[in-house]
């Protein structure tokens, strides 16, 4: 694009970023200040993600972006079309066919690759915002693995509720020592995190944090022994390919209670019925 | 299933763009608003994007009002990702407000001063009445002029510190930090806390000093000094050793004289609070003041108990930029995520009726 460097960022932004990148990956899970910058889109929107995608996208990259499983959502339309605006690099809507994919809110049904990346957008990188709003707290709290707030919150659940009641964003503890938000996606999806073959990254812009799960990482969803964890989706099968195993959304059909069920995951379901036909 | 589209999203955003741009233009019949026409009469909206773009240019903060329909923090957000592009050539050297070619400068401690007081061009003291006759095209009558006064004009600190009576500037040599660049880290210096301060939004920062007046977190201000004018920008190139003007800024500049503090040993002295904003914003520049005051609180050993002395609070909050886009990013789709909690919901729901039907 006339006037911009590749994929928007000057080199120097992406150096930084990288940096912070190696950091993030050196020690998993913990979050890493960078200087994000301004992005022609807004906070709130995956400035996080997009800066991290535009420091390790190479020309031969082939991209995919998805937002709620899908590839059609607007906002992975806009972002789609940003970087095949700023980078000229492919896109595509196949999870195999990528190489970097940024997502928000999902991870793909088909596991990931070791030659792939996983790039986050992630709205508050803090796993104990909620419990302790103050950054200088939660750094303390951190450093020395006091993470007891987190315990008695997930307890309380349990003394109230009968069961714990996160649903997502379920805070995870990467390689045994930091407690991690997995960004806001399904608790579903959270077992898809461990171990998982391709490098996962995290970027925050307007919190202007940058974390990181290298491959084959252990990933725990924080639990109790007598309440272990439990992912939560629609009992349903999609109602399009027929998958029982998929992550699904629920679809209103009509004011009168009918209700339709399909893969959150739109290359996962047209995969199927393609294979199906 | 309009909402949900599997395809279409990309069609969908065209047109959208497409009827928003016809929606800036308006009735084709109107004439075309000129930038120049925004830069001239629509001073104030030009200087708060530039301030809260944290970028001076007035052409380009008048391209970004045109582009953004007159919604300024969209405006800002404009400059911003437009100032983020742009290379670094050189850091200025500090600003000297005190040589200040000033069009309005007021004190509200001292009845006369040297360099006088000078209303410059103000709303204070006009009558709120709207003046119908400026629905026409009407051309004022000239105002009145005078030579300019070439007497020095000292900021009110100066003439205070000379005393002992104001603590002084507490400058340190170290440069400054910069938000831009650096994250925010905590503890926060003041130079980056008056960083953020100068970038962030009017409105937030009206209200954060307002309610120090009203008993949260009080510091007794007296505005010390409220200065408007063009200040010259000058660098100092390493190659040539000496400092050369680039250009001038229209700041405005606020002092703000507060509370004293002494003890038994220490003679009792006022301390302060400092605002400085691009552009003719004095209710910015005040708010920034009693704000800046505000969070000194436990420097100088007050109890830090309002949400204004509160620093984590005031700094994660006052940036428009950031917070328009979190707050409007929940019109993103969150069908994922309100999908579990539906879920999760009935679970819950039926534990309770199979315990309720039990027993």
């Amino acid at each position: 694009m006339k006037g911009y460097n590749f994929a928007y960022l000057d080199e120097q932004t992406k150096r930084m970023i990288r940096r912070a990148l190696l950091k993030a990956v050196a020690i998993p899970g913990h979050q890493v200040p960078f200087g994000s910058r301004e992005m022609p889109l807004p906070y709130g929107w995956g400035t996080g993600g997009i800066q991290v995608t535009a420091s390790i996208l190479g020309q031969n990259d082939t991209l995919k972006v998805i937002d709620q499983g899908a590839d059609d959502t607007t906002n992975a339309v806009s972002i789609r079309h940003f970087f095949a605006r700023t980078a000229g690099v492919a896109t595509t809507t196949s999870t195999a066919k990528a190489t970097v994919i940024q997502t928000r809110h999902r991870i793909p049904e088909e596991t990931l690759r070791s030659d792939q990346i996983i790039v986050y957008q992630v709205p508050q990188p803090e796993p104990l915002s909620r419990l302790e709003p103050s950054r200088v707290e939660t750094k303390r709290m951190h450093a020395l693995a006091d993470y007891g707030l987190m315990h008695v919150k997930l307890y309380e659940d349990v003394a109230r509720l009968g069961q714990i009641s996160i649903s997502y964003d379920y805070p995870v503890l990467v390689n045994h020592r930091y407690l991690t938000s997995p960004s806001p996606i399904p608790a579903f999806d959270n077992p898809k995190m461990d171990r998982m073959p391709a490098l996962q990254l995290f970027g925050a812009g307007r919190e202007k944090r940058i974390y990181a799960i290298p491959p084959w990482t252990d990933v725990r969803s924080l639990d109790f022994d007598d309440h272990p964890f439990r992912p939560i989706n629609a009992p349903q099968a999609c109602g399009l390919c027929g998958a029982a195993d998929s992550y699904k959304d629920e679809v209103v059909t009509d004011d009168r209670g009918g209700r339709m069920f399909v893969c959150s995951d739109t290359d996962h379901c047209e995969r199927r019925r393609n294979d199906a036909a | 299933m309009a909402y949900v589209a599997v395809k279409g999203g990309e069609r969908a955003i065209r047109n959208a763009h497409a009827w928003l741009a016809e929606e800036r233009r308006g009735d084709p019949s109107v004439p075309d608003l000129g930038l120049d026409q925004i830069r001239q009469q629509l001073g104030r909206a030009v200087d708060r994007a530039m301030g809260e773009g944290s970028l001076y240019d007035p052409e380009l903060a008048a391209l970004a009002i045109k582009q953004a329909q007159g919604d300024l923090i969209e405006a800002a957000f404009l400059l911003r990702a437009f100032r983020t592009t742009l290379p670094r050539f050189a850091h200025s050297r500090a600003v000297d407000t005190a040589r200040m070619r000033a069009a309005r400068r007021i004190s509200a401690i001292f009845k006369d001063l040297p360099g006088g007081q000078i209303l410059g061009p103000t709303y204070d003291y006009t009558h709120r009445l709207l003046d119908f006759e400026l629905a026409e095209d009407t051309l004022p009558p000239d105002a009145p002029r005078a030579a300019p006064d070439p007497s020095p004009m000292p900021r009110v600190p100066d003439i205070l510190g000379r005393e002992g009576l104001l603590e002084p500037d507490g400058a340190t040599d170290a440069e400054p930090g910069d938000l831009t660049r650096d994250p925010l880290r905590f503890p926060a210096g003041r130079d980056v806390r008056l960083q953020a301060l100068a970038r962030g939004d009017e409105g937030f920062l009206l209200a954060m000093g307002y309610s120090t007046q009203r008993g949260y977190g009080g510091s007794h201000p007296f505005a010390g000094e409220v200065r408007m004018g063009e200040v010259s920008v000058e660098i100092e190139p390493p190659e040539l050793g000496f400092a050369i003007d680039i250009g001038d800024l229209t700041v405005t500049e606020c002092q703000m004289v507060n509370q004293f503090k002494g003890s038994k040993t220490q003679p009792p002295q006022f301390t302060r609070g400092y605002g400085l904003v691009f552009g003719f914003s004095e209710r910015k520049a005040m708010s920034m003041a009693l704000v800046d005051r505000a969070m000194r609180a436990e420097e100088l050993g007050e109890d830090v108990t309002a949400p204004a002395q509160n620093v984590e609070f005031v700094l994660y909050h006052s940036d428009n930029i950031e917070a328009t886009g979190f707050v409007e990013h929940l019109k993103l789709p969150h069908y994922v995520d309100f999908q579990s909690e539906l879920q999760n919901v009935r679970r819950l729901r039926e534990a309770v009726e199979r315990r309720e039907a039990a027993e």
